[in-house]
């Protein structure tokens, strides 16, 4: 190739890019004016990184509404698209940050750690989550993955005082830089076979290819390859054995980061590569990912039921939950690259939106509950006569994860459920069905040690520190409202029609 | 079956019977904790007033129609076609009044045995919402809906039966939870595949409405009885059908009085009727097909549910298995598809709501007086209470079914109706009134007769209070037994319409009694549709 004199770079619409920009902006705000100013009084950096993902979320609205009169868009050379599903699970990023953003400060307030970085590093990842819902390109997708995974594992081992939280930041790192490497490879051979790196592209050189009857063998190769690598991330099993150490390292508003945003990011990266790059061979990856369905709702919830930490067995519940969101998008499959299969996708979106508000609600009552860093199960005995609000809330979280109705996760699982069903998988809606009351279990036993399981004699009574309880209180509401009235966020994911 | 009402009020009735106890239970939510008191006042006054609004829709029900009456329709969740469908027919109108009547006798008759008197709270908010959660599943036209009231009453019974019940009772909670959940499971999955293939097969769109699907759904005959399965499954686990009844001794033994009483009197018969409403009624083919297999497992219920009793040695156990039995009667009825047999069904599931929850609040009653419920420990109690022991007396005959009390009505019915078409199975299951009168005659014997040793001596009379709350049942054992006529007819209707929609979509042909057994004036408006 001849060097060229000059770089004509894409045009780019900065306002479509505006989310990214605040919360980069916010990123460097914090760290720069942070590291220049005293010591900030009380709830007050906390509060600023919530006020960026605000703004963040107002823009994206204007977006939003945007691609209601223009259609949706790629935009910066077609690499980053704009269209409802990425703005949809944008939503789902920044409240999931904002929670967490608020539930920080009673984590981290008077230990070492305070101070602007985690913050800072928060708002960076969920960047990173944003180009990854967005990626309309496996080399920008692969950017944002590891914008993502990089503040992810510093911030999991982030609590310098434990031991166990540097292990956790050391597993995820290394099982993560391998999964990355898995990714990366399955990038290469996917470019190998079609010769192209962009979504868009792809699908019509498949679908030339494909009409010829090409050799597809790097395309099956890649593709496998780049499983691998989003199962590391959504940890569906037999990829999942990372995340019950890594999320019972973690400090808790990390733990309720990585299982909301980084799901909700791989998922949504995951979704947009299958459905909208490759729909070619959806016969070929529509069975593997009935399996890790299959395999992360059984083994997920199977694994939570025994165990004895309150971290871990929300962290097997989370893999249970992959399972439930693989669901979906094996629905999607039947379909996909079709019209049909947005009803699908949107089942997909909901879930992923709702099940992270949830998760992170469920890790700030942990953390509140459990200061001491005790999150074993018999830490929370008896935590309904020391604090009856705080055992309501997990209640609430508890039996929304379970899926009782008049709980957003009721509305949520009946969504891909109901993609399932629509899709011919009556098996796979029924194995969901039944691992749910496996992981039902669960629940019922946090939920036996709350409210019926006397408190020992030592344990003191909680606080529950202002900004956490917002958090919990916004999240318990949420919850509940969502559950009653879901018709509203229904009618918004009824917007996700169209890929860019 | 026809959906129009023939009385058209613009107070939407059945809603406010979903809405009120819901608004008791956030009010009690938010009461002072220092003024437990007030939690019971106002438990009475929601219960009350639902009560007071059921028997009202009960004085106003149109009993010469067939159709759903009082139906309200809102839409609720547009985008997957669900709306909030209420409505009221003879099949459900006594489970509608029966929830609504033995509420307020179970918040008003029986207190929690609490230590700490700030925990009635709580105890009486679930009861409210259990009480909401019962009414909407009696109550749903919509699969969706019912299906949230089904499983949301989960919810309130495990927090009931965990936070009040007996020694074991974490493990029955969570049994009865799990148990139920997983039967639930088959349901959600069958209700979708019921309306996206109807949405191919004869309905044309995508609606949860019962009455449109199933009254447009056209399903091929096997993908109705998968279809069927699915939901039968949940059913069969709440009423529960014998071998998926292991839960029921435990979550009955363990519960609260109160909770043992909404257990057996309502919760039971979210099963039979939904066999009814959701089996029969959506899928009559594959319902009729599949009658051999339940008509038989009916069987086995009543006869080893009777001899499972028998060998109780926990009063209450003892009476968590005559429930498996007397639900038995009413799957055999159900599924003998003639209009007597039916009619039989839904007057028993009353029956036994009445019969069984006074005698769960009596062994409550014995229970914290003696604090056992063993039948061994007790003696004699006849000498030292009288008439407690009478109450108990017409209790416990008429849930064997003597001729003159409520049971006798519903067993009969179901007997004679089932045996033009399920003969055999009806000549086993006569056997099982024999067994009932055993196990209860039995335990009554070694209880109440004899003389009271020392510690029996001191047994406490039935007081008024208790009275009070006893007489009701009575009153309605014996006004039941004697005059069944309102009830009959305002059943009727409803169950000849169902019965007049399986043989059309199927080759079965009513046979017709030989003999009229109930008077002739209830059987002249018996095939109008």
């Amino acid at each position: 190739m001849v060097a060229q004199d000059t770089f004509i770079g894409p045009s780019v619409d900065w306002f479509a890019l505006s989310p990214h920009l605040v919360l980069v902006g916010g990123a460097l705000f914090l760290m720069v004016v942070g590291a220049l100013t005293p010591v900030w009084p009380r709830n007050l950096m906390s509060l600023t990184t919530v006020g960026f993902t605000v703004a963040a979320a107002v823009l994206s609205v204007f977006i939003w509404n945007d691609i209601g009169s223009e259609g949706p868009s790629a935009i910066v050379g077609g690499v980053l698209a704009v269209d409802r599903l990425s703005l949809f699970l944008t939503f789902a990023v920044l409240a999931a940050t904002a929670l967490v953003a608020l539930m920080s400060d009673a984590e981290l307030r008077g230990t070492d750690n305070d101070g602007p970085e985690i913050y800072s590093l928060l708002l960076v990842a969920a960047t990173g989550a944003l180009v990854m819902v967005g990626a309309n390109e496996l080399i920008v997708m692969f950017l944002g993955l590891e914008t993502l995974s990089l503040a992810l594992y510093v911030l999991a081992a982030s609590d310098r005082r434990r031991s166990a939280s540097q292990e956790s930041g050391m597993k995820y790192f290394i099982l993560g830089g391998l999964a990355s490497a898995f990714f990366l490879y399955g990038i290469a051979l996917l470019y190998g076979g079609t010769r192209t790196t962009s979504l868009a592209d792809m699908v019509t050189r498949l679908q030339s290819q494909v009409n010829i009857g090409g050799n597809d063998t790097l395309v099956l190769a890649g593709l496998a390859l780049m499983l691998i690598g989003f199962a590391f991330k959504v940890s569906a099993v037999p990829f999942h054995v990372w995340s019950p150490d890594v999320y019972q390292g973690a400090p808790s508003n990390i733990t309720a980061f990585m299982a909301s945003v980084g799901k909700v990011a791989a998922f949504g990266a995951m979704l947009r590569v299958l459905t909208s790059a490759l729909p070619f061979y959806r016969d070929d990856w529509r069975p593997i990912i009935w399996v890790l369905a299959v395999l992360s709702l059984i083994v997920g919830s199977l694994l939570a039921v025994v165990q004895t930490d309150v971290k871990r067995m929300l962290a097997f519940s989370s893999v249970s939950h992959a399972g439930f969101i693989l669901v979906g998008l094996e629905a999607a499959g039947l379909s996909a690259g079709e019209n049909a299969m947005f009803s699908s996708v949107q089942s997909v979106a909901v879930y992923l939106g709702l099940y992270s508000v949830l998760v992170v609600g469920s890790f700030a009552v942990i953390s509140v509950a459990s200061r001491g860093g005790d999150t074993t199960l018999d830490g929370f005995n008896g935590l309904s006569s020391r604090r009856p609000t705080l055992a309501l809330a997990l209640t609430v979280f508890l039996l929304a994860q379970a899926g009782v109705p008049f709980t957003s996760g009721f509305v949520a699982k009946w969504g891909v459920i109901q993609s399932a069903v629509d899709a011919g998988s009556y098996w796979l809606a029924v194995i969901a069905m039944l691992a749910a009351v496996i992981a039902a279990f669960l629940y019922l036993r946090i939920m036996v040690s709350m409210w019926l399981r006397p408190a020992d004699d030592n344990t003191e009574a909680v606080n529950v520190p202002g900004l956490s309880g917002i958090a919990i209180a916004g999240a318990a509401g949420f919850t509940l409202a969502i559950g009653i009235y879901p018709q509203w966020v229904l009618s918004v994911a009824e917007g996700i029609l169209s890929f860019a | 079956m026809v959906a129009a009402t023939s009385t058209e009020v613009t107070f939407p009735l059945l809603s406010m019977m979903i809405v009120v106890p819901v608004v008791g239970a956030l009010l009690i939510a938010v009461l002072s904790n220092r003024r437990p008191e007030y939690s019971k006042l106002v438990a009475l006054l929601a219960s009350v007033g639902t009560g007071a609004l059921s028997v009202w829709t009960f004085a106003n029900f149109d009993s010469h129609s067939s159709g759903f009456q009082f139906t309200s329709q809102h839409p609720w969740i547009e985008s997957w076609g669900i709306s909030w469908h209420l409505g009221v027919d003879g099949i459900s109108l006594f489970l509608v009044l029966l929830t609504g009547v033995l509420f307020p006798l179970a918040i008003a008759g029986i207190d929690p045995h609490n230590d700490d008197p700030r925990r009635d709270k709580p105890y009486f908010a679930w009861l409210l919402l259990l009480e909401a959660g019962v009414m909407g599943s009696f109550l749903s036209l919509d699969l969706f809906l019912f299906f949230v009231f089904f499983e949301i009453v989960l919810v309130p019974m495990y927090f009931l039966i965990g936070g009040w019940g007996y020694e074991g009772r974490e493990y029955a909670a969570t049994k009865f939870f799990l148990y139920t959940m997983a039967g639930s499971a088959f349901m959600l999955v069958s209700i979708l595949a019921t309306v996206f293939i109807a949405r191919d097969n004869g309905v044309g769109k995508i609606t949860f409405d019962l009455i449109e699907l199933a009254e447009g759904a056209n399903f091929a005959a096997s993908t109705g009885r998968w279809l069927f399965f699915g939901f039968a499954i949940a059913f069969a686990v709440k009423v529960p059908i014998f071998p998926l009844h292991t839960w029921l001794p435990d979550a009955h033994t363990q519960a609260p009085t109160a909770g043992s009483v909404v257990l057996a009197g309502v919760m039971l018969k979210l099963g039979t009727y939904g066999l009814l409403r959701f089996g029969l009624y959506l899928f009559p083919e594959a319902s009729y097909w599949s009658r051999s297999l339940w008509l038989t497992l009916a069987v086995i219920g009543i006869i080893y549910g009777a001899i499972a009793a028998t060998m109780q040695k926990d009063l209450k156990r003892l009476v968590a298995y005559s429930s498996v039995a007397h639900l038995g009667f009413i799957v055999l009825g159900t599924f003998a598809f003639t209009s007597q047999a039916v009619t039989g069904s839904v007057m028993q599931m009353v029956n036994h709501g009445v019969s069984t929850g006074a005698l769960f609040l009596m062994v409550g009653m014995i229970y914290e007086r003696r604090h056992t419920r063993q039948i061994s420990e007790l003696k004699g109690l006849q000498h030292v209470a009288p008439i407690f022991a009478a109450a108990f007396t017409v209790v416990m005959l008429s849930s064997i079914g003597v001729p003159g009390l409520n049971g006798f009505v519903g067993e009969y019915l179901i007997l004679i109706g089932a045996f033009l078409t399920a003969r055999w199975w009806v000549v086993v299951a006569a056997t099982g009134v024999i067994l009932a009168a055993l196990y209860l005659l039995w335990a009554y014997q070694r209880v109440f007769h004899g003389e009271p040793d020392e510690e029996n001596s001191t047994f406490a009379e039935l007081r008024v209070k208790e009275a009070l709350v006893i007489l009701p049942f009575i009153a309605v054992i014996f006004f039941t037994g004697v005059y069944p006529k309102p009830m009959l007819e305002r059943i009727e209707p409803a169950v000849n319409a169902l019965i007049g929609h399986v043989e059309e979509r199927t080759d079965f042909v009513e046979p017709q009694p030989a003999a009229p057994v109930v008077d002739d004036e209830v059987h002249s408006h018996g095939e109008e549709d």
